[in-house]
């Protein structure tokens, strides 16, 4: 039973790949040719390649740099930055434009887009990276360094290959949010593909251009996640020998400290102080009138309704998922695996647009209902949930499961009783990444929201985009607020020593 | 101590079943109580809400809407087909009400609503009616703008002169308007070039409010927009206006286009009896009193009810005839994607 759930969901994480296949085949290589083959289309690839490619390394080299700063020297009050570089997780990329926009409101083009951007995405690269960096075995480095090498070559040769993984990771979840990114860059005045289906759909709802636009944009996709993995290679990363590691011995940094604090302290401001500041001085601005409107109080009830509903149905889909992931071995397993990441990085706009078409075609009574959004929102964040509760199972020994059954308990309870108690943990960290998710996420949920729901997202951006930014601050407030929580949670998992 | 997981994990999952329990069980009543109509609204909402507000009052129908752009709701309806779940469609611009017309998704209009609308304002088919109306404006930057330096056609953006210092929201279904009835007005071959000079010469913003604002701020000389956007923020705080005058086409010039707003009942409908007192209300001296004194600024077109003081009335426009039943959507998204702007 638990193999045809999986295999129905994996199915299911088939559709937006499928839609995009399907309508391009559909439409004919001639006129998908005709569609591709003109101006736009490759200002479009421009855009958005060049963000890529210019936006990650900056994301990198920051997060490498702030990580190493922060973990690896004696710069004086680094457990200040610490969690200061893991907040920016909680202001949402197109809250971070807003707020830019209302400082300079001139703002627009490739370079603003490349400054949000990193401003918002950094952290992806940070986190990892911090916390490999503080589990690294400082073994290798001293050997290193007794045998002669530089500090600096023993940067590059000895800690900057084990940060590897690290920082692939980060790469490819800056790339995958930069190719999916909608509000943050439409804001911006800056197109890339994600924004040019969005424009395609108002102007055609789901016409053949904006299908042909998602068919490339998902491409991109796959060539980061092939390269990602074709980068991985096979070297072995995990530390052996007996005995318990040394702690490091920090880099002493003495004049530097002024200059790498005053750096981290600029990107502390560039990243956290402009949207804190725009949020707060937009309350003020606005004062207790822009909270006086019923919509506040609606929308914040149902995003949070919504938020909660969709963490609860993905983190229970995801058990499945995870239990044939630890406990079963070979081709289906990693399949399965596989498939959910890959539908999760194809960008909300074309997971929203396949569920439209075919509930429109196929499926007319789920139209507009609030189980076509949910079931957007599972196809997005599984692996949200899937992540965190297949580490949580692969910590419940199966010897528990097996006395429980041997001392005559049925296999459900005997799931309810060990291994479910036992996951849980693991379930709520992964539900509350969900919720999180759910609560910001604008593309699919504009597409895809039934009559009368406004999501606090869906508020805020009718108001941003009518440049009516005072009332838009409380909303922007209630989105940052409901991701804090989460920020905490992800910022004390990432300095617990084995995590991740 | 240790933090406490699985006291917070339990909380955590009763609280999101309630919650999945409440989601589902408020979404299928939902479903249930459909009793309200349902406006598939492009319109700006404030407009529709006041309209809203003032027909229930009235008649004691609930009304429920769904909000989104011209073309997005209009192409929304035809891929819905005979399925959909609207009664009434509202836009801002009639290319819009011209697609749906064509594919066969309205019911008549009710004599009662055509007998308030003056014939100019409604297409003669009667499938649907016009319910406001707004005009063409070129907003220009008095600052950088002498009216002697004024295009004398909204045609001549298109000239090298103009390069960099016109700008103007193409994404957005009103200014698709204005394209339709250069088409119309123009043909096809003088439309394309003119989107290929505006493509190399333009500033593209994404809205009407983005484009006056960068005119206020001296980023472009002037742009191409909508009237009320003007009126809206001069009534208020100018902050986006305080700069900039309008300048008026007139002489027949497809710059001087006067859009229709319509509004059109579905033939799949199954309260067309109230859909059609919907219509009726908005298009009657009551309904469009709500355009004469709100804060829309946009025209009335029936019922006699003359436009809001502030604004040019709309007999001095010289506006050009164009018939809003052929305004082709279809064909300005694709000569807009021809040309790069889409």
């Amino acid at each position: 039973m638990v193999s045809a759930a999986v295999a129905l969901l994996v199915v299911a994480t088939f559709v937006p790949l499928g839609y995009v296949t399907w309508s391009m085949a559909s439409l004919g290589p001639g006129s998908v040719y005709e569609l591709l083959a003109r101006p736009r289309v490759g200002e479009l690839l421009v855009n958005t390649v060049g963000l890529v490619v210019v936006t990650v390394p900056l994301c990198l080299l920051l997060g490498v740099g702030a990580a190493w700063l922060v973990e690896r020297t004696d710069l004086p009050g680094r457990s200040v930055w610490r969690p200061l570089f893991v907040a920016p997780l909680a202001v949402p990329a197109f809250i971070n434009s807003y707020a830019w926009v209302s400082v300079i409101p001139t703002l627009h083009g490739f370079w603003a887009g490349v400054l949000v951007a990193t401003m918002s995405y950094f952290p992806f690269a940070y986190v990892p990276v911090a916390a490999t960096l503080r589990r690294l075995d400082p073994a290798i480095e001293e050997s290193a360094r007794a045998l002669g090498s530089s500090p600096r070559v023993a940067f590059w040769r000895i800690v900057l290959p084990q940060l590897r993984l690290a920082i692939l990771g980060g790469g490819l979840l800056i790339g995958v949010h930069l190719l999916a990114e909608y509000g943050a860059f439409a804001m911006l005045r800056f197109s890339t593909f994600t924004t040019a289906i969005f424009e395609q759909f108002q102007a055609t709802f789901n016409g053949a251009a904006g299908s042909t636009l998602a068919g490339v944009l998902v491409l991109l996709c796959l060539v980061l996640i092939v390269g990602e993995t074709a980068a991985r290679g096979n070297a072995r990363y995990a530390r052996i020998g007996s005995g318990a590691q040394c702690a490091s011995k920090p880099h002493h940094l003495g004049a530097m400290a002024i200059p790498a604090n005053l750096a981290l302290a600029a990107l502390a401001v560039l990243a956290l102080g402009v949207p804190v500041w725009t949020i707060v001085r937009w309350l003020w601005i606005g004062g207790t009138q822009a909270w006086t409107s019923s919509d506040v109080l609606t929308s914040t009830v149902q995003t949070v309704v919504l938020a909660a509903s969709a963490a609860a149905l993905t983190t229970l889909l995801a058990f499945p998922f995870a239990w044939v992931a630890v406990r079963y071995s070979g081709f289906f397993a990693r399949f399965v695996e596989g498939s959910n990441f890959v539908t999760s990085s194809m960008p909300g706009i074309v997971t929203a647009l396949a569920l439209v078409t075919v509930a429109i075609r196929y499926l007319p009574p789920l139209y507009q209902t609030v189980f076509l959004v949910l079931a957007a929102y599972v196809l997005m964040f599984l692996p949200r949930a899937m992540v965190n509760l297949r580490s949580g199972l692969a910590q419940v020994p199966p010897g528990l499961e097996e006395a429980s059954r041997s001392l005559g308990v049925s296999p459900t309870w005997t799931f309810l009783r060990v291994t479910l108690r036992l996951t849980a943990p693991a379930a709520a960290a992964g539900a509350s990444l969900v919720f999180v998710a759910v609560a910001t996420e604008l593309t699919a949920t504009l597409l895809l929201a039934p009559t009368g729901t406004n999501t606090l997202a869906m508020r805020f951006w009718s108001l941003s985009s009518e440049l009516d930014y005072a009332d838009a601050a409380p909303y922007a407030f209630l989105l940052v607020a409901l991701s804090v929580p989460v920020t905490v949670v992800l910022f004390k998992q990432s300095t617990k020593a084995a995590a991740l | 101590m240790r933090f406490p997981w699985s006291r917070l994990a339990r909380f955590l999952s009763v609280l999101s079943v309630a919650a999945l329990v409440v989601g589902l069980v408020s979404c299928s009543s939902d479903s249930e109580k459909s009793d309200a109509l349902l406006i598939y609204n492009a319109q700006h909402e404030s407009l529709t809400k006041e309209w809203i507000d003032a027909f229930t009052k009235e008649t004691g129908i609930k009304v429920e809407y769904r909000q989104g752009g011209d073309t997005e709701l209009g192409n929304q309806l035809i891929a819905e087909g005979a399925s959909s779940p609207a009664d009434v469609f509202l836009t801002e611009n009639s290319p819009a009400m011209a697609a749906v017309e064509k594919a066969g998704l309205f019911a008549d209009v009710d004599a009662a609503t055509i007998a308030q609308v003056p014939a100019q304002y409604r297409p003669a088919t009667n499938k649907w009616t016009g319910v406001a109306a707004r005009t063409t404006v070129f907003a220009y930057n008095k600052n950088k703008l002498t009216e002697a330096q004024l295009p004398k056609s909204i045609m001549e953006l298109e000239q090298p002169e103009w390069k960099g210092r016109w700008g103007a929201p193409p994404v957005k279904p009103d200014f698709q308007a204005i394209v339709a009835a250069m088409l119309q007005l123009t043909g096809e071959p003088a439309t394309a070039q003119w989107l290929a000079g505006m493509k190399t010469g333009a500033e593209i913003f994404s809205d009407n409010i983005a484009t006056l604002r960068a005119v206020n701020d001296g980023q472009v000389s002037g742009g191409v927009i909508y009237h009320y956007y003007w009126f809206r923020d001069q009534a208020e705080t100018k902050e986006i206006s305080a700069n900039t005058a309008l300048h008026y086409f007139k002489n027949e010039d497809p710059g001087a286009f006067v859009s229709i707003s319509g509004g059109g009942i579905l033939n799949s409908s199954k309260k067309k009896d109230q859909a059609q007192k919907f219509l009726t209300f908005i298009t009657s001296k009551a309904g469009q009193e709500v355009l004469e004194n709100g804060t829309s600024f946009e025209y009335p077109v029936a019922s006699g009810v003359p436009a809001n003081k502030a604004l040019v009335p709309l007999d001095q426009l010289e506006a050009p005839a164009v018939n809003p039943s052929d305004l082709d959507s279809q064909k300005v998204t694709d000569l807009m994607t021809k040309a790069g702007l889409l």
